[in-house]
C-alpha cells in the first residue's frame, strides 16, 4: 500500500490495516518526497506518529492515533480529530500537535519544545518534567480538565488548564498539582483548593506578563478550536510557580 | 557546631626535603596546604585532606607522605570507625549521606573466587603472538537462524543492526556533568582508536564530540537530558537508562552548581538550575510500556541501531531480563551491586543490588533455557577491575564488558570517593576549568588505548592458554571456569564446578 498523491505536495493516506512501522515508513517516504499536507484517514491505534520526520509537514490524522503520538518530534504540525492517547508529545523538540478531543497520561513528557492544544480533557501527570533550553519553551494548553500530578517535576516551559467543561462553581479535580515543580510556569482557570497543590508550588496573582502570555496562547487555542478567546480570558487565571529553584537542595551531606 | 568528626589523613611533610615550593598548595583542591606567610612556610590544614594523593605525586621532592589517621578508638567489630563517624556527620547535618565511585565494603568478590582453565599435554594451548587470535565482538540481536540465497549466496535473513567491537571492552556511561568535557573527550577518542565504543551517561553529548559518533553509545534516562533528534541520529548504539548499580531505583541529581554553561548546553537546561531525573522513567511501568520506548527509539532512528537496555543487577534480574529481551532490547546491560557514580546516597550505594557475577550467571541461564539468548547482546558492569574479570565475565556468558572506575583509574583517579563534590583533585570528576585542564584529551586517549591494548594482549594470552583461538568460543562457556572457596549454593548459581572436579 502506497501513499496516494493527490495534487502537488498534497498525499493522503488510508491507515486501514496499516502496521505503525508500516504507516511511520510511508510517512517518512512522503516526506522525503517532498509532502507539505498529509491526511491520514482510518488511523486505528498506530503508534509513533510524527516521529523521525524532521522538518515542518502538515498532517492531518482522522481517528485514533496510538501511544507515543508526536514522541521525539522535531517539526511538524499534527492535527487530530478524534482522542489522543498515552505520550502524547513525549520528548518533543518542535513542532505543533493540536487535538481536537481528549488525551491520556502524560501528555508532553518532557517535552523541550513546541506546543501541544488539547480541546478536552487529559489524564494523569500532563506536563510532567517539560523543560525549556535557550528559545525553547514548551507550551501546553489544555482545554478541559486534567488529572493528578498535572506539571510534576516541571522544570520549565508554560502550561494552561482552561477546565472550559467545569459547570458553575465546579472544581478542578486534579491533586499534587506541580509536585516537584523547578521551574515554568502554570496558569490555571478555574478553582483549585490548597490541598490540591503540590508542596514545591506557590500561588501568584497574574500580572501582565502572564496577561499578555494568555492573550496570545488562549488567542491560539481559540482560534484552533472556534472558541471566543475574550469569553474565555474573562475567566479569573492564578499563577502557580515553584517556590525554590532547587527543591531538593538541603537533603543532602557531602 | 562543633564537629567531632576527626581528620581522616595525617599529612606528614618531611622538613628536610620540602623546598616550599608551594606545588603542593596549588595541586590541592580540597584546601589543605597553604603557604603561611609570617611564617614562610608551607602547612597543613589536614583535617580537609580527602588522601587523593594528588599532591605526592606532584611534590617535586617527595617530601610529603599521606597516611590513614589511625584513630584508634577501643575496639569494636560493630561500631566501625566508618559507621561512628556517619552519626556524627548525621547528627551534625541532618541529611542523606552523599558519596562517590562504587560500594567499598566487604561483600564477597565472585572474581576472586573463580579460575580460569588452560591446556596441559591433551589439547594444546595456542601462542597469541604467532597465531590468529579472534577478539572480535558483534553486539546486536542475532536470528534463531540463518537462511542463504542457494544461487547468489546473499543472506535472506534479515539481519537486526550489529555493532563490531575490536576489543570486548566499552566505556560505561559517564554523564557529562558528573566528568568534565576533556574526560568525555579522552574516552570518545579512545574509543574510536580501540575499535570500541563509550557511553555519553544521561548528560547528552557535547556537539563537539559528534564526530566520534560511530563509537558512541547515547544514554536516553528518566530526565531525558539532552535527548533530541540529531543526539539520537549521531549515535551508533540507543542505550535506556532503566537504573545503575551505585543506585538501584533511584534517581539522581545533579545541583545546579555544576550546571555550567557548557553543560547547560549538553544537557539543554538553563545553566545553574538543578538537573532532577525522576526515579522511574515516568512513560514505563511495565514491560509493555519498556517496549513501548524501546520502538519508539527505533521508529524515530528508522532501525538503524541497536537499542540497549540497562539495569541495576536486583533480585529478580533475570526475569526483568526476559521480559526486556521479549520487549525489543538489542543488549541488555546489567550493573552490579559495585557499580560506580558520581554521587548517590551512600546508604544504597552500600546496600542495595546484588553482585553482578551472581546476576550475570542467572540472566544468562534464564535467557538459554528460554531460547531467547540470542535475540540479545549482554553486557555486564560494576567493578570489573582487570582482564583477568573480563575473562571470566565472559565464560559466564557476558557478550562485553563496561568499564568506568578502571578507565578513570587509567586518568589518575585513586578512587579517593570524593567525585560528588565537584572538587577532584585529578581533573576528572569537576567542571572547575582550572582543575578540568589537568586532564588533557590527547594524554587521556593514549593513557585508555593503552590500558585496552594491555587487556587485549592479557586476554588473548589467556584464551591461547586455553588453546581457544576465538572469544566466541569461550563465550558462556563455564566449563573454563571453576570455583575455589563456594557454597554449593553459590557453585549451582554460578553454574560452574568446583576446583579439582
Ligand atoms: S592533594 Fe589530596 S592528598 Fe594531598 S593534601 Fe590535598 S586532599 Fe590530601
Ligand atoms: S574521580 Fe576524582 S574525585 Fe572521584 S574518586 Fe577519582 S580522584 Fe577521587
Amino acid at each position: 500500500m502506497a501513499a496516494n498523491r493527490r495534487q502537488d505536495s498534497q498525499f493522503k493516506v488510508d491507515a486501514t490495516g496499516l502496521h505503525y512501522r508500516r504507516l511511520n515508513q510511508l510517512l517518512r517516504q512522503a516526506v522525503a518526497d517532498g509532502a507539505e499536507r498529509i491526511e491520514l484517514q482510518n488511523v486505528y491505534g498506530q503508534r509513533y506518529i510524527g516521529t523521525d520526520l524532521d522538518r515542518e509537514v502538515e498532517i492531518e490524522i482522522q481517528g485514533t492515533p496510538g501511544n507515543d503520538l508526536g514522541s521525539f518530534m522535531n517539526g511538524p504540525r499534527i492535527t487530530v480529530y478524534g482522542n489522543a492517547q498515552d505520550g502524547c508529545g513525549n520528548t518533543m523538540n518542535d513542532g505543533q500537535i493540536i487535538i481536537h478531543g481528549h488525551a491520556g497520561d502524560i501528555l508532553g513528557f518532557s517535552a523541550r519544545g513546541g506546543k501541544i492544544f488539547v480541546r478536552g480533557d487529559v489524564g494523569y501527570r500532563a506536563g510532567i518534567h517539560m523543560k525549556e533550553y535557550q528559545d525553547k519553551k514548551p507550551v501546553l494548553v489544555i482545554g478541559g480538565t486534567a488529572q493528578d500530578f498535572l506539571g510534576e517535576y516541571m522544570a520549565g516551559g508554560m502550561l494552561i488548564l482552561l477546565g472550559l467543561n467545569l459547570r458553575e462553581g465546579e472544581y478542578h479535580r486534579a491533586s499534587f498539582i506541580g509536585t516537584g515543580m523547578h521551574g515554568g510556569v502554570i496558569y490555571l482557570r478555574g478553582s483549585v483548593d490548597q490541598f490540591q497543590l503540590g508542596r514545591e508550588v506557590g500561588v501568584a496573582e497574574i500580572d501582565e506578563v502572564d496577561c499578555s502570555n494568555l492573550d496570545r496562547l488562549v488567542g491560539e487555542f481559540a482560534s484552533y478550536f472556534s472558541y471566543n478567546a475574550a469569553e474565555i480570558l474573562k475567566g479569573r487565571f492564578i499563577k502557580l510557580l515553584p517556590l525554590w529553584l532547587r527543591p531538593y537542595g538541603n537533603l543532602y551531606v557531602y | 557546631m562543633k564537629t567531632y568528626l576527626p581528620p581522616k589523613f595525617i599529612v606528614d611533610r618531611n622538613p628536610s626535603r620540602c623546598i616550599q615550593c608551594q606545588v603542593c598548595v596549588n595541586q590541592c583542591s580540597f584546601d589543605v596546604h597553604y603557604y603561611d606567610a609570617d611564617d614562610d612556610e608551607v602547612r597543613s590544614h589536614e583535617e580537609n585532606c580527602v588522601g587523593c594523593h594528588r599532591c605526592v605525586i606532584f611534590c617535586p621532592t617527595q617530601a610529603l607522605t599521606i597516611e590513614r589517621n589511625p584513630l584508634d578508638y577501643r575496639e569494636n567489630y560493630n561500631w566501625r570507625p566508618e559507621i561512628i563517624e556517619d552519626i556524627l556527620r548525621q547528627a551534625e547535618t541532618g541529611g542523606v549521606i552523599i558519596t562517590g565511585m562504587g560500594d567499598d565494603k566487604r561483600q564477597r568478590i565472585y572474581w576472586d573466587h573463580l579460575v580460569l582453565n588452560a591446556s596441559q599435554v591433551t589439547n594444546p594451548s595456542i601462542d597469541p603472538l604467532r597465531e590468529p587470535m579472534e577478539l572480535r565482538t558483534y553486539l546486536g540481536s542475532k536470528p534463531e537462524r540463518v537462511e542463504i540465497e542457494p544461487d547468489s549466496l546473499e543472506l535472506k535473513t534479515y539481519l537486526a543492526p550489529q555493532v563490531e567491537l575490536d576489543v570486548p571492552v566499552m566505556f560505561a556511561a559517564m554523564s557529562y556533568g558528573a566528568v568534565s568535557l576533556n574526560v568525555h573527550e579522552s574516552l570518545a577518542r579512545a574509543a574510536t582508536e580501540s575499535g570500541t565504543l563509550w557511553n555519553t551517561g544521561e548528560g547528552g553529548l557535547h556537539p563537539k564530540l559528534y564526530k566520534y559518533g560511530h563509537n558512541t553509545i547515547v544514554q536516553v534516562a528518566s530526565g531525558r537530558f539532552g535527548v533530541h533528534p540529531q543526539y539520537l541520529d549521531v549515535a551508533r548504539v540507543i542505550e535506556i537508562k532503566i537504573g545503575q548499580g551505585a543506585k538501584p531505583g533511584i534517581g539522581g541529581h545533579l545541583p545546579g552548581e555544576k550546571v555550567s554553561a557548557e553543560v547547560s548546553l549538553t544537557r539543554m537546561i538553563p545553566q545553574g538550575t538543578d538537573a532532577l531525573s525522576p526515579a522511574p522513567h515516568h512513560d514505563i511501568y511495565s514491560i509493555e510500556d519498556l517496549a513501548q520506548l524501546i520502538y519508539a527509539l527505533k521508529e524515530a532512528t528508522n532501525y538503524q541501531k541497536p537499542v540497549a537496555v540497562k539495569i541495576a543487577a536486583v533480585h529478580n534480574s533475570a526475569a526483568i531480563a526476559s521480559g526486556m529481551v521479549r520487549a525489543g532490547a538489542d543488549i541488555i546491560v546489567l550493573d552490579g551491586l559495585r557499580g560506580s557514580t558520581g554521587a548517590a546516597p551512600k546508604i544504597i550505594r552500600d546496600n542495595v543490588g546484588i553482585p553482578i557475577e551472581l546476576a550475570l550467571a542467572s540472566v544468562d541461564e534464564r535467557l538459554r533455557q528460554e531460547g531467547i539468548r540470542n535475540r540479545a547482546s549482554l553486557i555486564v558492569s560494576g567493578g570489573i577491575r582487570n582482564s583477568g574479570d573480563v575473562v571470566k565475565a565472559i565464560a559466564l556468558g557476558a557478550d562485553a564488558i563496561y568499564i568506568a572506575t578502571a578507565a578513570l583509574i587509567a586518568l589518575g583517579c585513586t578512587v579517593c570517593q570524593q567525585c560528588h563534590t565537584g572538587k577532584c583533585a585529578w581533573g576528572i570528576c569537576t567542571q572547575d576549568p582550572k582543575l578540568a585542564k589537568r586532564v588533557n584529551p590527547d594524554i587521556g586517549s593514549r593513557r585508555l588505548t593503552n590500558l585496552l591494548r594491555g587487556w587485549s594482549l592479557e586476554i588473548k594470552d589467556m584464551l591461547g592458554g586455553m588453546g581457544i583461538n576465538a572469544l566466541e568460543s569461550l563465550r558462556g562457556n563455564r566449563l573454563h571456569l571453576r570455583g575455589v572457596g563456594l557454597t554449593d549454593t553459590e557453585l549451582e548459581i554460578l553454574g560452574v564446578k568446583m576446583a579439582g572436579s
